[in-house]
């Protein structure tokens, strides 16, 4: 091996970022989607095997309230709306709009926590009254501690666009947020589905 | 706010010039001194740090076999009472699992992976940092525990019942529940880190098929550390939560079911025997291909089988669960694809033997380790077989014999290849070798050691040794073979000490190593020993797997800046350089965010609401974290372009 001095490779030209699977930022953020989505993918495995197993599923006749599990399903599947909407405008380097959209964004999120609130009430039982309580509570647990951690990241980006002098690699970051924001949204429906309606089935 | 003065960018030259040198040495040096060693985010002082508290595991975890080998020496010996011996199996196996194997697997991979694929740093450094600190938090929790009497004692798998509230009271399983909290989250993290790696900062020209065999290893490794690990952590989290706010995820009294914990354990717990041993694949591939001076033969083969490995081995969990009520069809599939998983690793060894075959052997050190690990791995693989049929089972399940099985695997396919690693990297981690003759001395007391000391484990199985028992009446007529077990263990522990006298007298007066003392292939062999700060000065642009075998010359890259942290991104599967990334500078959020996660965790054993006010000093540590400062705004303005 003896490096030849002339041949070189420039790079300097490159640019200094890229959307999608070009940043590092979309490979961190599909490898915690695919932790997170296991993990989802086990709670309801576990739903199941006890559902399964036990004599009576659930064992006493009140069923979660499904009225606002389903108001906060309807507000998180309208909430991908304002998100692609900042990701296209981030990805056109429209930053101005793109931060505007990220904070209809965060008023979705807040709204749907609010709500959130309501719906642990409604469950019609506790974590401690049986195992059927608890599996019902870890799965709204998991879904809700994703959704205050993505509030907290929109909070906190949108924070850094308005208040920081502006890079333009901030737009790979908002639009990756929504991407994460989809994926509290997507895996939403299967444990709404298995809490609310799987009992009624 | 007023922006600073912003830097004057500077990009390298080929041939790279001293001045060069100079500011890419001061640009991606850590900061000195203790405040710099708490900021520090360079993958090799990370990764130095991570392999080093490894081995304090690894000797801790010995010293407690240790103790198990001398209470078990001769019948009816009462060195250590029952209660104390049960918390030293807990954390021995505790340790050994959580602790070390799968952490100086990662450790290894965080230093050595960025040098192999030719890459100026790894992906996320201050997650990276934030990860080993999780981990050493971890870690000295179990320890701190066992010292004030709240060992874990449930065996490092805490089957329930056993583990649950009502056979475990107080906070000794907590303890184990939060150590797997702590290592799992560290391992996930590493794990994301080495996929992003590998899949991104490979050198130009580095395509996916001309990536070193050690680099798949560990990529496939990490893909199911992302799918094995969230099973044991929710798990635990179930069974804290169990223990803590009284629910009944396996209480059955409420509906909640015991075999729960045993499917999700071992959901994780088989696919880690295989993430474990893996990355030790890699290291034999590294080491007989230039111990053989030859490529490997069958590269495709061997990815191929590495990746099958990966998914098979999601398959075989219920295997260690024979012993349970499960449906007898249900069993015959996981016997089945118990068997199968011997051709994708018979594969693997053929091709090595291949390689072998066709070198011209120098049997020095590394190769050695590398050879043992043809006759202990393959023994341990043909217990496993046998383990795998149902009926046998039910006989050997809860004796000596799966020790004996466990440890011919584990330590055969992982700890043999990791001291041949050690062996053989050591000059790159420090510039100096490794003394050959203590070498061998290290070689033969652990061959025969462990030979001595785990054979006999077979036979008192099949002789009707329970595990975990503390100790046996003399009647049973097992002393004999027990004293010799412990007689090997006595080897191991001199083969350890050789080990690290010669480590700590090498790095002195070892014999200095120059940038490729074993005339190796691959790119970490084509800088200095230690590395420079930014391990190249100019990076490769490879067009083989072998680049340094290579009878054509390879180019380098230039303009990649040398007065910022500039790092060169490429395609996934071409390796085309596609953009230049900044990476983070120096930083202590990470150290303080796991201080804050680790009161989080700690909290949480003793009340629920630790979760919700320690979740404040989390959430502001991460924020620091990511806020950008002045300067750091000022750098990236520096280097900006758009696509």
């Amino acid at each position: 091996m003896t490096p030849e001095p002339n041949r070189a490779l420039d790079v300097a030209a490159l640019p200094s970022f890229g959307f999608g699977h070009r940043s590092l930022t979309w490979w961190g953020l599909q490898g915690i989607v695919a932790i997170e989505a296991t993990v989802f993918a086990l709670a309801i495995g576990s739903y199941l095997y006890l559902a399964t197993h036990a004599a009576r599923w659930p064992p006493t006749e009140e069923l979660p309230d499904p009225i606002w599990g389903s108001l906060n399903t309807a507000i998180l599947l309208a909430s991908a709306w304002p998100n692609q909407i900042a990701r296209r405008r981030a990805e056109r380097y429209d930053r101005r709009s793109a931060q505007r959209w990220m904070l209809v964004c965060l008023a979705f999120a807040v709204v749907f926590i609010v709500l959130r609130v309501f719906e642990f009430r409604s469950l019609g039982c506790r974590w401690d009254s049986s195992a059927y309580g608890s599996i019902v509570w870890m799965l709204l647990g998991l879904h809700t501690v994703h959704l205050v951690t993505d509030t907290w990241d929109t909070a906190v980006l949108a924070l850094v666009c308005y208040t920081r002098p502006f890079e333009t690699r901030r737009f790979v970051d908002i639009s990756e947020n929504a991407v994460y924001w989809y994926f509290v949204v997507a895996s939403w429906l299967p444990i709404y589905a298995v809490i609310y309606w799987l009992p009624r089935w | 706010m007023k922006a600073l003065a912003s830097t004057p960018v500077r990009r390298n030259s080929v041939p790279p010039t001293p001045e060069d040198r100079a500011l890419l040495d001061a640009t991606w040096r850590d900061p000195p001194g203790f405040r710099g060693w708490c900021m520090a985010v360079n993958h090799k002082s990370i990764g130095r740090r991570f392999i080093i508290t490894a081995f304090v595991f690894f000797a801790a975890g010995g010293l407690l076999a240790a103790l198990m080998r001398w209470q078990l020496a001769v019948p009816d010996n009462h060195v250590l009472g029952p209660d104390t011996y049960n918390q030293i199996f807990t954390l021995h196996g505790s340790t050994m699992m959580f602790l070390f194997a799968v952490p100086v697997m990662q450790a290894v991979a965080v230093y050595l992976l960025p040098l192999t694929l030719g890459a100026r740093a790894i992906a996320f450094p201050r997650m990276n940092a934030y990860a080993y600190w999780v981990y050493l938090f971890g870690g000295l929790l179990l320890f701190a525990g066992f010292v004030f009497d709240a060992g874990p004692d449930a065996g490092w798998f805490a089957y329930v019942p056993l583990s649950g509230p009502e056979y475990s009271p107080g906070k000794r399983v907590d303890y184990w529940a939060q150590l797997i909290t702590f290592t799992e989250l560290s391992a996930l993290l590493e794990a994301i880190i080495i996929v992003t790696t590998v899949m991104k900062l490979r050198a130009p020209g580095m395509t996916l098929t001309r990536m070193p065999l050690y680099a798949w290893a560990m990529l496939v490794t990490a893909c199911m550390v992302i799918f094995a690990m969230p099973a044991v952590m929710f798990a635990s989290t179930a069974l804290l939560l169990d223990r803590l706010v009284g629910t009944e995820f396996f209480n059955p009294g409420e509906d909640g079911e015991p075999l729960l914990w045993q499917h999700l354990f071992w959901f994780f717990g088989h696919p880690e025997v295989y993430l474990i041993f893996i990355p030790g694949l890699g290291f034999m591939s590294a080491i007989i291909a230039t111990f053989a001076r030859r490529p490997i033969v069958g590269y495709v083969p061997m990815v191929l089988s590495l990746v099958a490995t990966g998914f098979l081995a999601f398959g075989l969990w219920v295997h260690h669960m024979f012993a349970t009520t499960l449906p007898d069809a249900g069993k015959d599939i996981f016997t089945i694809s118990s068997m199968l998983i011997a051709i994708p690793s018979a594969v693997q060894i053929f091709c090595w033997i291949a390689t072998l075959w066709l070198g011209r052997l120098e049997f020095r050190t590394p190769l050695l380790f590398v050879l043992a690990f043809f006759v202990i791995l393959v023994l341990g693989g043909l217990t496993g077989l046998q383990l795998a049929s149902v009926p046998l089972d039910l006989q050997l399940h809860d004796t000596y014999f799966v020790v004996a099985h466990l440890h011919y695997v584990l330590i055969g396919g992982a700890v043999f290849p990791l001291f041949g690693a050690c062996y053989y990297w050591f000059p790159k981690f420090t510039g100096r070798l490794l003394d050959e003759r203590a070498g061998r001395w290290h070689f033969w007391l652990w061959f025969v050691g462990f030979n001595l000391s785990f054979f006999p484990m077979h036979l008192l199985g099949l002789d009707g040794m329970p595990r975990r028992v503390y100790t046996y009446p003399a009647e049973m007529g097992w002393g004999t073979l027990n004293l010799l077990a412990t007689a090997g263990a006595v080897l191991l522990a001199a083969g350890v000490l050789v080990f690290g006298g010669n480590v700590l007298r090498s790095l002195r007066h070892g014999e200095r190593a120059g940038p490729d003392p074993w005339r190796g292939g691959t790119l970490e062999w084509a800088t200095e020993s230690p590395p420079s700060p930014a391990n190249f000065d100019a990076l490769w642009v490879v067009h083989s797997a072998y680049p340094l075998w290579d009878p054509q010359p390879m180019a380098r890259v230039s303009g990649l800046a040398t007065s910022h942290r500039e790092v060169l991104v490429t395609t996934p599967g071409v390796a085309r350089p596609d953009t230049r990334v900044i990476f983070p500078d120096p930083s202590p959020w990470p150290l303080a965010a796991a201080l804050a996660t680790a009161v989080l965790f700690v909290g949480s054993i003793y009340t629920p609401w630790a979760v919700v006010w320690a979740m404040i000093p989390v959430a502001a540590t991460l924020t620091a974290w990511f806020w950008p400062s002045a300067r750091e705004t000022a750098e990236h303005l520096d280097v900006e372009r758009a696509p």
